[in-house]
């Protein structure tokens, strides 16, 4: 997928490039974009190296485990068929405070994990369980408090304040998941387990 | 009032957190300085990983734009993005957004660096950036790690919630920006 997107975006922009006269801007912005991506490059290292080195702390402390505490009601009230004190409900609890303290590469593992725990509990092994579908709308539409990328890209960037953009973050991943969230209880139905009953 | 309290949200956010962080860690005498120490090392390389994506990415979207290519795209799309009101410097953005991560982030530091991280169309590529994740990375890695081959509704899901997030960015940075 990825690789027909970049090739068309090359190929759109030589041919549009060659047909327009402007065939000698190709080579000059090879050369300043590819200087200006090394740039961001270099400026994101200062930044990420203090954020993965605070994400450290708080994981070795075990403050990452209040944040679970503080989600576990809201876990409950989305996987409401998952048994309360499976294994399972650990790592979809780390993967949600991961997510939203901005640990991308965090969330990642603990995905991972349990996505392993939730094949566990499903009955058809080669087709997406409810919970899983669940896991998976939570996770794309990613509920983030802390956008940490963002922000350091900002600040590479020169932002006079690159924070500024939290506050709207915010709404815009309470919208993108609440949305997720309710697609997902409304098309469940249509799009049956297994076997029986498949709708589609 | 929306813009005093995301501004004092944001400006506090950050501090308030590593704050909190460290004191916690301090009184769970955890080697704070050395743990510190030990996740940041992991910054330079996860940086310089990105340094081919980046490239990559910004090459094809400077070509795209340096050609004329962009605008050529953007005019036959505006008419259906004004209905939400959408920029259309941010499309090549929403439509990168889900497929990848890397090239998202490629196009999102190419819009801050061109139009500046401050101007009103950086402040909308930051919130959409920020505000989902990789729809498609996800699905992938996610379902193809315990070998679900039938997804169901998932993708049309995740991809439905991007669009209510690129459009939850716009319509609440036109509250707070404008």
């Amino acid at each position: 997928m990825i690789n027909l997107i970049w090739f068309s975006m090359m190929f759109a922009g030589l041919v549009v490039a060659a047909l327009t006269g402007k065939i000698e801007t190709v080579t000059e912005t090879i050369f300043s974009s590819s200087e200006n991506a090394v740039g961001i490059a270099i400026s994101l290292i200062s930044i990420l190296t203090f954020w993965l080195g605070m994400m450290k702390i708080i994981e070795k402390s075990g403050m990452i485990n209040i944040v679970v505490a503080i989600l576990r009601p809201f876990a409950n009230f989305l996987y409401p068929n998952i048994p309360r004190n499976h294994h399972v409900m650990n790592a979809i609890l780390m993967n949600m405070s991961a997510n939203l303290l901005g640990m991308g590469s965090a969330a990642t593992p603990f995905g991972l994990k349990a996505m392993q725990g939730l094949q566990e509990l499903n009955g058809d092994p080669e087709t997406a369980s409810d919970e899983m579908c669940t896991f998976l709308a939570v996770n794309t539409s990613s509920l983030t408090l802390v956008p940490t990328t963002v922000i350091a890209l900002r600040s590479a960037a020169g932002s006079l304040n690159p924070t500024e953009i939290v506050g709207t973050t915010i709404v815009a991943t309470f919208c993108s998941t609440a949305v997720a969230i309710t697609l997902d209880r409304l098309l469940r139905r249509f799009y049956r387990n297994g076997r029986k009953g498949r709708k589609r | 009032m929306l813009q005093i309290i995301t501004q004092t949200m944001a400006a506090w956010v950050i501090p308030a957190f590593i704050f909190c962080s460290l004191v916690y860690a301090f009184f769970k005498r955890v080697d704070v300085f050395d743990t510190f120490i030990e996740g940041a090392k992991e910054g330079f390389a996860t940086s310089v990983k990105l340094i081919p994506f980046l490239v990559g990415m910004l090459v094809a979207v400077g070509i795209l734009r340096a050609s004329g290519a962009m605008e050529l795209i953007i005019i036959q799309i505006t008419p259906i993005l004004e209905i939400f009101n959408i920029p259309g410097e941010v499309v090549p953005l929403a439509i990168m957004r889900p497929i990848s991560g890397s090239g998202a982030l490629g196009i999102a530091a190419e819009i801050l660096t061109s139009k500046g991280p401050d101007s009103f169309i950086g402040r909308v590529a930051s919130t959409m950036q920020g505000s989902t994740d990789t729809t498609l990375f996800i699905l992938t890695v996610y379902f193809g790690s315990v070998g679900i081959r039938r997804t169901r509704h998932a993708l049309a899901v995740g991809l439905l919630a991007d669009f209510a997030g690129f459009v939850g960015a716009v319509v609440i940075c036109n509250m707070v920006f404008r």
